[in-house]
């Protein structure tokens, strides 16, 4: 007796990296694990990290230093949590406004200029303004425990900037950021696509850095789960990663990227320009606006290999935490750092095939 | 300080729910409500307005801003944690379902801030209910509308009465396992199509 598909509800937010969730259910490959998905569109990370403790996600779209978080007890419901699959690499990048893009200019950086020259100019530019005592610029990122507030703390330090002294680093949430650069309230942020070149096209700021180059190959968004439900039903979760991986080598074909642009264009997925996320998919941005694109190969990826939640990402999350002051005193939490990353779960789920209609 | 000194910040983008709370809040016996409705520059207002407990609607984008709050090499000098009792799950989880969470002051003891979760707890399921019921009388006055108009149209061409052309259409409806709004729209759009 085979019984019909399992449901599994899947938070996301609306960002480039969600793809490889949006392609296992539309192009079918939960389908063929015997899953059916319910993708819930959220409004914030904290939502999305309460709604999978509480019960009403099954996985979702996460920030890969969320899990390591909640699960080393430094997060806030700090129900422990597990990756068994990641969602891919990089995607982020550095935007700042037109009139901290002109100082910066004037110190030295250029269009398309490597992450650590566009550093050094605006720690130029930084401490021309200490010296006139003008206030430290404003950065946002879009979460305390994410790539892109490391990111930024390390591209900011490159540049001989203390980033929680020379800087004021402060969250806010993704669809507000380009507005907050209009109105002055910012002077840059780290963010993933497509709100940079939403920036960009909207005329309010220059894509300063990319984080492929402030990190090479950056690790990013996780497949997040309570660990206790992927105890207790390592089916589902065996089923769930392979349709993960099948739907990021689709993803990772050149000559899918338009539908996949098409898809993710929908307003009830990311709901930006086609073009704008057909130009990230390609790594060929636009730095700034009248400005021809650029190619970045590296900047994001997607593939087999990207769907790998290494104990090496773990690690650096958890160094990161350690060395911006997260982690309170000086507890030894590496190793349950290390043990919210399952890459032996991803592993185990492509050694074993699907068993048609899971058999009771 | 007294339970009721407590200072309460309202986050919330809706303006009839907000004020559903704050209401609620007061009747409860809390005089240090502050609603916040714009969204610029929170954390300033928060910095300011100093509260001991902080809450926010679920759909508001701006729940990130206040998880900033809640670290350890913080912005505020007052640590913010979410919800006071990790240990009730119950609580924590008919507050996310009810669409809310509370930040809380660190150190403040949980049976201080019980009654002002519970309170919003209430509120907030309140107005969700309100909302449904709103819907579906707006739903309602939508068919009524329109059921009047296809009247109108059957009296005219097939010169019946008001409660015969009502029969028709609920016979109709019957036999073709429709709901009557479904029946009276079709009246309407055939009868565009008709028209010359």
């Amino acid at each position: 007796m085979s019984a019909g598909p399992v449901e599994m509800r899947i938070g996301f937010l609306p960002l480039l990296d969600s793809a490889v969730l949006v392609v296992a259910h539309e192009k079918g490959f939960a389908h063929e694990q015997g899953l059916s998905l319910r993708l819930h569109r959220e409004t914030s990370w904290a939502n999305i990290r309460d709604r999978v403790a509480v019960g009403h996600f099954e996985a979702a779209h996460m920030l890969g230093p969320m899990v390591v978080a909640e699960s080393i007890g430094i997060g806030q419901l700090n129900v422990p949590l597990v990756a068994p699959a990641a969602l891919g690499h990089g995607g982020n990048a550095i935007t700042v406004s037109l009139d901290m893009w002109r100082e910066m200019r004037h110190e030295g950086a250029q269009l398309g200029g490597g992450a650590a020259a566009q550093a050094a100019a605006l720690g130029r530019v930084i401490r021309k303004r200490e010296q006139v005592r003008a206030a430290p610029p404003t950065f946002a990122m879009v979460f305390p425990y994410s790539c892109h507030n490391y990111q930024l703390r390390d591209w900011l330090t490159a540049g001989g900037v203390d980033p929680d002294v020379q800087a004021r680093l402060i969250v806010l949430p993704p669809p507000l950021l380009v507005d907050a650069l209009r109105t002055g309230q910012i002077d840059g942020f780290c963010v993933g696509e497509p709100w940079n070149s939403l920036a960009v096209e909207a005329g309010l700021g220059v894509i300063a850095a990319l984080a492929s180059d402030i990190w090479p190959d950056p690790p990013e968004k996780v497949l997040g789960m309570r660990a206790e439900y992927a105890r207790l039903h390592p089916e589902q979760v065996a089923a769930l990663v392979r349709s993960v991986v099948h739907a990021a080598e689709w993803a990772a074909q050149p000559e899918n990227r338009v539908e996949l642009a098409q898809l993710l264009a929908e307003p009830r997925y990311v709901g930006a320009p086609e073009g704008v996320l057909r130009a990230a998919l390609d790594g060929s941005l636009r730095l700034a606006r009248g400005h021809g694109p650029v190619e970045r190969e590296g900047f994001f990826r997607l593939g087999a290999d990207t769907t790998i939640p290494e104990l090496a990402h773990a690690r650096r999350f958890h160094d990161c935490m350690r060395r911006w002051q997260q982690i309170p005193g000086t507890n030894d939490l590496e190793l349950q750092a290390l043990a919210s990353f399952r890459p032996d779960l991803r592993q185990a789920a492509l050694a074993s095939t699907r068993k048609r209609g899971y058999e009771a | 300080m007294t339970e009721t000194a407590l200072r309460v910040l309202i986050v919330d983008q809706n303006v009839v729910r907000a004020s559903i709370l704050e209401e609620g809040l007061r009747e409860a016996g809390y005089r240090g409500v502050i609603v916040v409705r714009d969204m610029q520059n929170l954390l300033r207002r928060i910095l300011d307005e100093e509260p001991d407990v902080i809450l926010i609607d679920l759909e508001n984008p701006n729940r990130d801003v206040l998880e900033q709050m809640c670290q350890v090499s913080r912005v505020v000098s007052r640590p913010v944690a979410m919800f006071v009792d990790r240990s009730d799950a119950g609580m924590i989880e008919s507050a996310i379902d009810a669409g809310v969470g509370a930040y809380v002051v660190d150190g403040l003891r949980k049976e201080r801030v019980k009654a002002i979760v519970e309170t919003t707890i209430s509120r907030f399921r309140a107005f969700s209910r309100l909302r449904t019921e709103l819907d579906e009388t707006r739903q309602q006055l939508a068919d009524r509308k329109l059921i009047d108009r296809a009247k109108g149209i059957l009296m005219r061409e097939r010169r019946i009465d008001e409660e015969q052309a009502y029969q028709l259409m609920r016979r109709t409806a019957m036999s073709e396992n429709l709901r009557l709004s479904e029946v009276a729209g079709a009246v309407i759009t055939a009868q565009g199509l008709l028209k010359p």
